[in-house]
């Protein structure tokens, strides 16, 4: 009896241990959004595998990792949209079927086909995007001030500001109080912006990261975040309603990052498949609401799986004249970059 | 014997220490053309180091930081450490020193967010001394440098509390006893007797302070507001940001230069041994 009963349970087993839907991993290469379990369990549940997610932080840092690794190791690579070029030139991307990703629903300014493609081909897909702009306490600032970014380095805010310590938004920011578009910024004019970045910094308190800024503004150590948005505000709104963002007059920067599969990838369908699920109605709801920091969804079909107060936080009505006011973020080449973020360092350490 | 006993230790130390270690200093030398490292001899990097007020003032930051904690640290360890030695009964001894580490059990990342909390302008700090009327406007305390020296001590007094203590807690009390049989007072006692008896222990606990603060990311990035950056800081920009490795692994060998510097300057003190 017990033979007979062991038979049928070895068999099934063997069968379990060689069926590909059991025990799968995949590995993506991530930003902290993806690293909700609400985002991610849904897709683990259908296709029966398990997600192992690596953060990683700047696309330097994020490709070094993928140059260090074994080919076949990541699946997924999360990555900001303005450097996708810079991934497929380093032979990191694999090519995606355009036909099999829903980009026709997406707000037509975030299908950004000339970042996510290459010759024509498509490397990568807008999963989420945002605004780099200007947060607020409205409770403690005029909301018209910061309607002009004038106002910040006027005097009657010195101490009260925090930066976003991130060197392209803040820049492309400066730039625009300068009359600069981003895609303008050159060597040859990034001088003009050295004055204006001292001078807000003059005026800031910190220089901060995206946990640092969020506690400084939630706790009234600063008033203003240069650089935030909705993704800085959003999380925090539940606990304090009077956290507030808006695009000054001058406008603001648009941030987007892109999903895509890692070349080399030693399961490439599967790879596929949770692309497909992160850019899916239900997947950008889900990554737009991530625990660690709300944006915009590239789909604009995700709207139906958001709710009343989502979207009034994420001011979805607004988006139409968001997106003509924003300005994507500079996309330096690698002398420029250098010298943005020599700038930035010694701005740091004035 | 011997050897075939440490040889594992040797290999652990050769391929995880040494080797990296050589090809950190082989990639200083490197310099990068555009985002490609181009291998070679060139000193750029260090020229650039001492000659870059940006990068040298990081280096004194990182310095002026590092000593001023280190002391702070000590004044407060040495008597905490000596009112645990000497002045708590010893069955209570263990549970004194388990409060004084206690702060040891929460994540280091945690307590740098938690000082923020207190040392913010609507933190504990300021609400206390607002409300005795000691002050008349919240303290500028959070994302300076204070904050950072403040978010350091805490955590390295316990680190010198133990390695004091354990120096303490070896000394017969006959020196003591025989120094006051020949007329020495209590201060005098402690300044010719106890305190050099001490010192090595003091010494090593205030080198591991060292070490571990002048090559701290965390503690200045979350507390300093990057008020101003340290070392560890612009190494972490450089690897992150730039992707400038070679740079990056220039300033780290300037950081361990440092600590070899001051293990030079500690040496005749130290005693590791002791930890």
């Amino acid at each position: 009896m017990a033979q007979t009963a062991t038979l049928p349970l070895t068999a099934l087993a063997l069968l379990a241990a060689a069926s590909p839907s059991f025990a799968q991993e995949l590995n993506a290469l991530v930003w902290c959004d993806h690293t909700d379990p609400a985002l991610i369990e849904p897709f683990e549940e259908k296709f029966g595998v398990t997600v192992n997610l690596k953060e990683y932080e700047g696309t330097a840092a994020g490709l070094q990792i993928l140059e260090q690794s074994q080919p076949g190791e990541w699946d997924v690579l999360v990555i900001d949209a303005v450097d996708v070029k810079r991934a497929v030139e380093g032979g990191f991307l694999a090519e995606l079927p355009a036909d099999d990703l829903p980009t026709r629903d997406f707000f037509p300014e975030v299908v950004m086909a000339e970042n996510n493609m290459v010759d024509g081909k498509t490397y990568a897909v807008t999963e989420k995007f945002g605004y780099n702009t200007i947060s607020f306490d409205k409770t403690k600032v005029d909301p018209a001030d910061m309607q002009d970014m004038a106002a910040l380095t006027s005097g009657k805010y010195d101490g009260r500001i925090g930066i976003y310590d991130y060197y392209l938004p803040v820049l492309g920011l400066v730039a625009l109080g300068q009359g600069i578009n981003t895609a303008d910024i050159t060597a040859e004019n990034l001088g003009t912006l050295k004055e204006p970045l001292m001078a807000l910094r003059a005026a800031s308190k910190q220089v901060s990261d995206v946990v640092s800024a969020q506690t400084a503004l939630a706790t009234g150590e600063v008033d203003i975040v240069v650089g935030g948005g909705e993704w800085l505000t959003a999380v925090l709104a539940a606990d304090n309603p009077n956290l507030d963002w808006t695009i000054p007059k001058q406008g603001g920067l648009r941030w987007a990052q892109s999903i895509g599969v890692v070349a080399g990838s030693t399961q490439p369908d599967l790879a596929l498949e949770f692309v497909k699920y992160i850019v899916s109605p239900e997947g950008q709801a889900r990554l737009a609401t991530s625990s660690c920091y709300w944006g915009m969804p590239a789909n604009a079909r995700a709207g139906d799986a958001l709710s009343l107060e989502q979207r009034e936080m994420l001011r979805w009505n607004e988006q139409p004249e968001f997106l003509k006011r924003a300005q994507l973020y500079p996309i330096p080449d690698a002398a420029l970059d250098t010298a943005m973020q020599d700038m930035w360092t010694e701005m740091l350490n004035q | 014997m011997g050897w075939g006993l440490a040889a594992p230790a040797l290999l652990w130390t050769a391929a995880f220490f040494v080797l990296p270690f050589a090809a950190m200093v082989a990639l200083s030398f490197a310099r990068m053309e555009g985002r490609e490292v181009v291998q070679g001899f060139d000193p750029g990097n260090y020229v650039r180091i001492f000659t870059d007020w940006t990068m040298l003032k990081a280096l004194l930051n990182s310095l002026e930081i590092t000593v001023v904690v280190t002391v702070v640290s000590v004044v407060l360890a040495y008597p905490l450490a000596a009112i645990i030695a000497f002045r708590v009964p010893a069955q209570w001894q263990r549970l004194a020193l388990l409060l004084a580490v206690l702060p040891f059990w929460t994540s280091y990342v945690v307590r740098s967010y938690a000082w923020l909390l207190v040392l913010g302008q609507n933190g504990v700090v300021n609400k206390a001394l607002l409300g005795l009327g000691l002050i008349a406007e919240p303290l500028e305390i959070a994302a300076t440098r204070t904050a950072t020296v403040i978010g350091f001590v805490h955590f390295f007094v316990m680190l010198l509390t133990l390695t004091i203590y354990a120096n303490l807690i070896q000394l017969s009390p006959n020196y003591a006893r025989a120094a006051a049989d020949l007329g020495a007072g209590r201060w005098q006692t402690f300044r010719h007797v106890i305190l050099p008896l001490t010192l090595p222990g003091v010494v090593t606990g205030a080198f591991l302070t060292f070490v571990l603060c002048i090559g701290d990311y965390i503690t200045p990035q979350i507390l300093g507001g990057n008020a101003e950056l340290t070392l560890p800081q612009l190494i972490m920009l450089q690897m992150g940001r730039s992707g400038n490795f070679p740079l990056a692994s220039a300033l780290s060998v300037v950081l361990m230069a440092v600590v070899t510097l001051a293990y030079f300057a500690s040496s005749r003190w130290l005693r590791l041994d002791r930890v």
